[in-house]
């Protein structure tokens, strides 16, 4: 039971009055990469904030050994992180102050910050090579920067899951590689667990150690990235014509468009 | 290295506006008729310290003067101008909006009708009741302001909470002219409270007003990085570990309770709320651990040197103080709103 990281049975989900998330049952094990993919609505988004405790949900669940439901926002968000898919950055605010966010799940009563938790944000300013923009304003950032601070806002909350909320979804390739790269790596070094929402089926596949595909709110396939990115399932559940290019590194997942069409 | 440089840098600027706060004391404290020299003034305040005596070389006179009508009133305009410049970071904070502020969120005018309405019935509720019924009267405005809001234009509309404040003080202000008119007997009093300022009668009003402030101010700075924790949005706050409904309901209750108990006492004061925590977020940007201890001095500084302005310009006819603050803040409001649209 308290071998995994993330487990739960039979969650459901409910938004207005439709379940957004259908009954999915999950067991992800400590250090796991798990990519999950599905279309547009299959309640990506849904399922993260809901492991991440911050949407009522129904059905067991228990993420780092807590169950969201009977601990506090605090207790929770120092063993479970998440990072949004369009972070909001407030005017004026710099990358130190941003990544000092993460330490707020171990504040004092009065608000006062510890010889530890300066340590902690100037130990992953610095891991995350953040160190010359510390002092400069968030919004003056790129992207790829901005992605990199939310970054180690997560990492400041040391988590025990890492929950990426389609991470490089705004961001250009070379980018998006550089901020999986560090993940992959942090993951390796800290055996961090991830669970990322993907958009890019590439990527996933190429990243992800396990694969879990939704649509409408349930897990319609869950396997190794081979098993999972296959072209007559991926066809079903996008509608898509892909084609699978299969690498050492993992699938590729290319779109193919329609014959006779040129 | 870096760290040194940024605490030192913090107490540097904290000890600054200290300063700036006892220059505005004391020159709130000097101006004025009664011909106080600043080195007696000290010494007379100094002789004031328990344990300490001095004899500073006031008359008995200016000494009553000093104590009984310079000091309170002016304490009095620190304590309001603090509690206004918090109250309204507090309520920007929480509401993620650059132009709220007690006056424009209603709440002072519901705070108004509230005080209205307790001393028409007769100070049946006594004196420490009076902010009392500011409160209630504050709360229900600002609730009735954020989920008119809210209701019309989302949490995230920044201009649309203004307009529904705008809508909601509108009313209780015609509500709060109703009584008023209803109980003409009561007119003269109720009217001399509405008009503003800080004439007092000895220490009442700031012995009634204190604990609140304390209270409100205190609660409010407990939580300057839940409040930083906030500007980031509902769902980050949250994964961030802090209950932001919870936190948004405290602190609103916090700023509320204060700026009902100031209001009471020195009647309806805008736009300091929104011309401090700006001017100082300006200067040491947005993190609220130093925007509230230098929103809290600055704010009282600001006041009390405002009313040295409001009972000096037309001396010896005095200037009621929110005159003198609206003209000051009505164009700093329109700055603010151009410089937040163009971020919008």
């Amino acid at each position: 039971m308290t071998d995994s990281a993330v487990r739960c049975r039979d969650l459901r989900v409910n938004l207005g009055g439709k379940d957004v998330v259908d009954g999915i049952d999950l067991d992800v094990t400590p250090g796991d990469w798990v990519a999950v993919v599905g279309p547009n609505g299959a309640g990506k988004t849904t399922l993260m904030h809901a492991l991440a405790g911050l949407i009522p949900s129904t059905g067991e669940l228990s993420v780092g050994g807590l169950s969201p439901r009977n601990s506090s926002r605090k207790a929770m968000s120092a063993v479970v992180a998440l990072m949004p898919q369009r972070p909001v950055v407030p005017e004026g605010s710099t990358v130190k102050e941003l990544v000092a966010l993460g330490r707020t799940p171990y504040l004092r009563r009065f608000g006062t910050e510890t010889a530890t938790d300066r340590s902690v944000i100037t130990s992953v300013i610095e891991r995350l090579d953040l160190t010359e923009f510390a002092d400069r304003r968030a919004t003056e950032l790129s992207g790829g920067e901005l992605q990199r601070v939310v970054l180690a806002r997560a990492l400041a909350q040391e988590p025990q899951v890492l929950l990426l909320d389609e991470p490089t979804s705004a961001l250009d390739i070379g980018h998006q590689q550089q901020v999986l790269d560090l993940v992959e790596e942090l993951r390796e070094d800290d055996n961090i667990t991830v669970i990322a929402a993907m958009h890019d089926l590439t990527l996933a596949g190429q990243y992800g150690r396990r694969i879990v595909l939704l649509d409408k709110g349930s897990v319609v396939a869950d396997g190794t990235p081979s098993a999972v990115l296959e072209a007559d399932l991926l066809g079903r559940v996008y509608g898509a014509r892909v084609e699978i290019l299969e690498r050492p590194s993992g699938p590729i997942v290319v779109p193919i468009r329609q014959e006779g069409t040129r | 290295m870096i760290k040194a440089g940024i605490s030192q840098h913090r107490t540097a600027v904290l000890l600054g506006a200290a300063l700036i706060l006892c220059a505005a004391l004391l020159i709130g404290v000097l101006v004025g008729p009664a011909g106080l020299t600043p080195d007696r003034t000290i010494l007379e305040l100094l002789d004031g310290i328990p344990g300490i005596h001095i004899d500073s070389g006031l008359t008995a006179t200016q000494q009553a003067i000093l104590w009984q009508i310079r000091l309170p009133r002016v304490v009095l305009g620190a304590l309001v101008g603090a509690m206004l410049a918090v109250a309204g970071a507090a309520y920007q904070g929480v509401f993620r909006n650059p132009l709220a502020d007690p006056y424009l969120l209603g709440v002072s005018s519901g705070a108004g009708l509230g005080a209205t309405l307790a001393i028409v019935s007769g100070g049946a509720l006594g004196m420490f009741g009076i902010p009392m019924a500011a409160f209630v009267g504050g709360v229900l405005a600002v609730f009735a302001t954020y989920s008119l809001g809210r209701s019309i234009g989302g949490p995230q509309n920044a201009v649309v909470i203004i307009l529904a404040g705008v809508a909601v003080a509108a009313f209780t202000n015609a509500a709060q002219t109703f009584v008023q008119q209803r109980f003409d007997d009561s007119l003269r009093e109720v009217y001399s409270w509405l008009l503003g300022g800080l004439s007092t009668d000895g220490w009442s009003e700031v012995l009634v007003v204190l604990p609140y402030v304390a209270l409100a101010s205190a609660v409010i700075l407990v939580h300057r990085r839940v409040l930083d924790v906030m500007a980031v949005g509902d769902v980050e706050a949250a994964s961030l570990g802090v209950d932001p409904a919870r936190s948004r309901l405290v602190l609103v209750l916090a700023a509320t309770l204060g700026t009902a108990a100031v209001v009471s006492a020195s009647g309806l004061i805008g736009f300091v709320g929104i011309v401090v925590p700006h001017a100082v977020r300006l200067v040491v940007g947005p993190s609220h651990r130093l925007l509230l201890p230098l929103s809290l001095m600055l704010g009282a500084a600001f006041l009390v040197l405002t009313d040295v302005a409001a009972r000096t310009v037309l001396a010896p006819a005095e200037l009621p103080i929110g005159v003198v603050t609206a003209m000051i803040g009505a164009p700093f409001f329109l700055l603010v709103l151009r410089r937040s649209r163009v971020s919008a």
